[in-house]
């Protein structure tokens, strides 16, 4: 009966759609192109460059005399440190995630409102005195201080884990227990592969946290330049080389984007799972 | 070890001797002695070595450390004579590194007494046992029943020593702060001591002078910003989410991986990007308007603009985030409701008002509050973005895009003035803490999971 005003209703959604999805591709497409510009100006006359190259991706892979940058001494720390931190954060965050989820002990629920009060903080809120602690421990400028920081803060947001380890039923360690499984037995062997999504969860968030981090990373590594990671050095790059530049800045992103940004397209029912898990039972 | 047998002489002479309350009061006194008493020597000897280093501790460390946390040094580092004569400059008291050091002692030292506490508990709860006639257990027994019991407790050690000296040290040591006059230029060790002021910073920031003036202006900002910022995005999701819901819509699937594309790129690089996109001279944003033939706007260098351009930003980033809730929520309310809403001859924007919009707020409304909690914090859209800038003359070390924590990061890092910033730290917090945490205990993971299971 109203078929035509159905077929315009639809056709304005499409246009609606694909000028959303315009507006979605189009700082992505601008940057890539941007990469594969001839020159180094950020001012280009049309949005597909008439030459491509990509001498500015071999250009990152140089040896820079002129310029501080180290592109790739930065993405090999960037994946060095993301990816210790997120094996040491993951094992904190589930196993905190875990204890609080499925025992009842005595100071559980104050511990709760302790760790969603202490996850309100602003993080740098505590920056001078994480900063001095480092200092005396002599770890400034090290790697091992920003894993540190990151790993001992993991526990924090547990809150997601431990919605999800709510929803497997009890009978699952009452079972096991009476087999005379362990605790420790009862996690690694029954837990851990039961929840291997909200495991990949943990681990692709928080390796994506190290990954994209600049503000401690910029606090602890700040003079040690070799040992900075992209952030640290892209965020540099914006304020002092970018007019100049700018296309060096492109390839740069682009590359410093692709593994996260792949890993999350790769997984992402599951992290939208994720998400709405978390969502839902806060 | 061997196995002990119960003393039954305790309970066969009637139980008129209490090993229970005598063993208590030993390990009162004497960590480890009620252990002895109870015949567990290893474990008598483990408290025994923390009751020396403890008191060795309390008394040889701890006096000197919280003299420095109360004085915060007396002796300023200066120009003095020294052995020889001759005219050098001379180490003094460093006043933050005095007051961590005593934060530091503070927190060992009720450790301590924790453990002291555990050791009394434990004498008297195996006194108990052998008042009851019942072996007490031995060290490898007891190590294997504080597996069973403690485990959690264990298992949360290591995580909550993490906290403990990462999250609430730093914490507290920055709430001290906001009570001393620890800022540039006057009062920066070592040239310097700090001293305590008591509530003078907060009076300052909120009633007095450029201070006020700055943080009522910066707050003002900051409350309209995270309310913008929230209902863009939440309800830019909603109206995504819903387009590719509708019926006679084709490739969801291609359309909902499409939009989720600026969720997947690392939020520092799509906010450098975007800083270049909307460069006024060079961004392409800006060549546009003039293929136009328009002039283009100021987009982050005008105030009010870059507040435009900010908002915008933060739609591209945060929509996609909102959308993937939506889209969860939308598919799982029940078909009959909208097929019964037809029948009663509803229309498009009454079933939206109806039935859409109240499933979606219902299961989306804690995590508002927390993304409006979450944009008050909003560091890496503004830093990244604008820097805090445009700058005005007007306020104290803060530009007209700063939020409160933006003003509080160029506080500290690039001006020193740590007292006002840990001041304003603790504002933030107050402010989010709490209503977050009124919004936590009424969220079902609190009150009825162990309904759920």
């Amino acid at each position: 009966m109203n078929k035509s005003k159905n077929g315009v209703k639809l056709f304005f959604s499409y246009l609606l759609l694909i000028l959303v999805a315009i507006c979605v591709f189009y700082p992505t497409l601008w940057i890539i192109m941007s990469s594969f510009k001839v020159g180094n100006s950020l001012f280009s006359e049309t949005l597909i460059p008439k030459q491509l190259t990509l001498e500015h991706y071999a250009d990152l892979f140089k040896d820079q005399k002129d310029r501080d940058f180290r592109f790739v001494q930065w993405y090999w720390n960037t994946i060095k440190v993301a990816t210790i931190s997120m094996v040491l954060g993951t094992l904190v965050q589930l196993l905190t995630a875990y204890a609080i989820s499925r025992y009842r002990f005595y100071g559980r629920k104050t511990l709760m409102t302790t760790i969603l009060i202490l996850g309100m903080f602003p993080g740098f809120m505590s920056m001078i005195a994480t900063y001095i602690i480092l200092m005396q421990l002599n770890l400034l400028g090290t790697h091992g201080a920003l894993i540190l920081v990151y790993t001992a803060g993991a526990a924090l947001g547990m809150f997601v884990a431990k919605g999800y380890f709510d929803t497997l039923p009890k009978a699952l360690e009452e079972s096991a227990r009476i087999d005379g499984a362990g605790h420790l037995k009862i996690f690694f062997s029954i837990f851990l592969p039961l929840s291997r999504p909200i495991m990949t969860y943990v681990a692709l968030t928080t390796f994506a946290g190290a990954w994209v981090d600049f503000i401690f990373a910029r606090l602890i590594l700040s003079k040690a330049r070799d040992q900075w990671t992209l952030a640290v050095g892209l965020v540099e790059m914006v304020d002092t080389y970018t007019s100049t530049e700018f296309t060096l800045f492109a390839a740069g992103s682009v590359l410093a984007a692709i593994p996260v940004t792949v890993l999350f397209m790769a997984l992402q029912k599951l992290l939208v799972e994720g998400l709405t898990a978390g969502a839902t039972k806060g | 070890m061997k196995q002990r047998s119960a003393p039954s002489a305790g309970s066969a002479s009637g139980g008129t001797t209490s090993f229970a309350r005598t063993a208590a009061v030993l390990s009162l006194f004497v960590m480890g002695l009620g252990q002895w008493f109870n015949r567990q020597y290893v474990k008598g000897l483990l408290f025994f070595l923390v009751y020396i280093v403890g008191l060795l501790y309390t008394f040889v460390v701890l006096p000197r450390n919280i003299r420095g946390l109360i004085t915060l040094g007396d002796k300023a580092a200066g120009f003095g004579k020294n052995a020889q004569g001759l005219t050098v400059l001379l180490p003094g008291d460093h006043s933050i590194f005095l007051m961590i050091y005593g934060l530091i002692a503070l927190i060992t030292f009720l450790i301590f007494l924790f453990v002291w506490f555990l050791n009394v508990r434990d004498a008297h709860r195996n006194g108990k046992l052998r008042d009851a006639g019942k072996p007490v257990p031995n060290f490898g027994q007891s190590i294997r029943g504080m597996q069973e019991k403690s485990f959690p407790y264990l298992l949360l050690t290591l995580p909550g020593l993490g906290v403990l000296f990462f999250t609430i040290l730093p914490i507290v040591f920055m709430i001290l702060i906001a009570f001393t006059n620890y800022s540039a230029p006057n009062h920066i060790p070592q040239k310097n001591l700090v001293d305590w002021v008591g509530f003078s910073t907060f009076s300052n920031l909120l009633v007095y002078s450029q201070w006020a003036y700055t943080f009522w202006n910066v707050l003002a900002w900051t409350i309209i910003w995270a309310i913008v910022a929230t209902v863009t995005c939440y309800f830019g999701g909603i109206f995504v989410a819903m387009l590719i819901q509708q019926k006679g819509i084709r490739f969801k699937g291609m359309w909902r991986t499409i939009f989720i594309i600026p969720y997947a790129i690392p939020q520092f690089i799509s906010l450098l990007i975007m800083k270049n996109l909307f460069n006024s001279q060079l961004g392409p944003i800006n060549q546009y308007f003039r293929l136009l033939g328009l002039e283009g706007l100021p987009w982050l260098i005008h105030p009010f603009w870059a507040k435009v351009t900010i908002v915008a930003v933060n739609m591209w980033i945060g929509v996609p985030v909102s959308m993937v809730l939506v889209l969860g929520i939308l598919t799982a309310i029940p078909k009959d409701l909208y097929e019964a809403a037809e029948v009663d001859g509803a229309s498009a924007f009454q079933k939206f008002r109806n039935i859409t919009m109240p499933y979606v707020l219902f299961a989306t409304a804690p995590l508002l509050i927390m993304q409006f909690a979450g944009n008050i914090n909003n560091f890496n859209v503004i830093y990244l973005l604008t820097k805090g800038d445009p700058k005005t003359g007007e306020y104290a070390f803060a530009g007209t895009t700063d939020l409160l924590v933006t003003w509080l990061y160029k506080l500290t890092l690039d001006n020193q003035i740590y007292n006002v910033a840990s001041a304003v730290g603790i504002l933030i917090f107050i402010f989010i803490a709490s209503f977050s945490i009124l919004n936590f205990r009424r969220t079902r993971s609190f009150k009825e999971e162990d309904i759920l299971q």
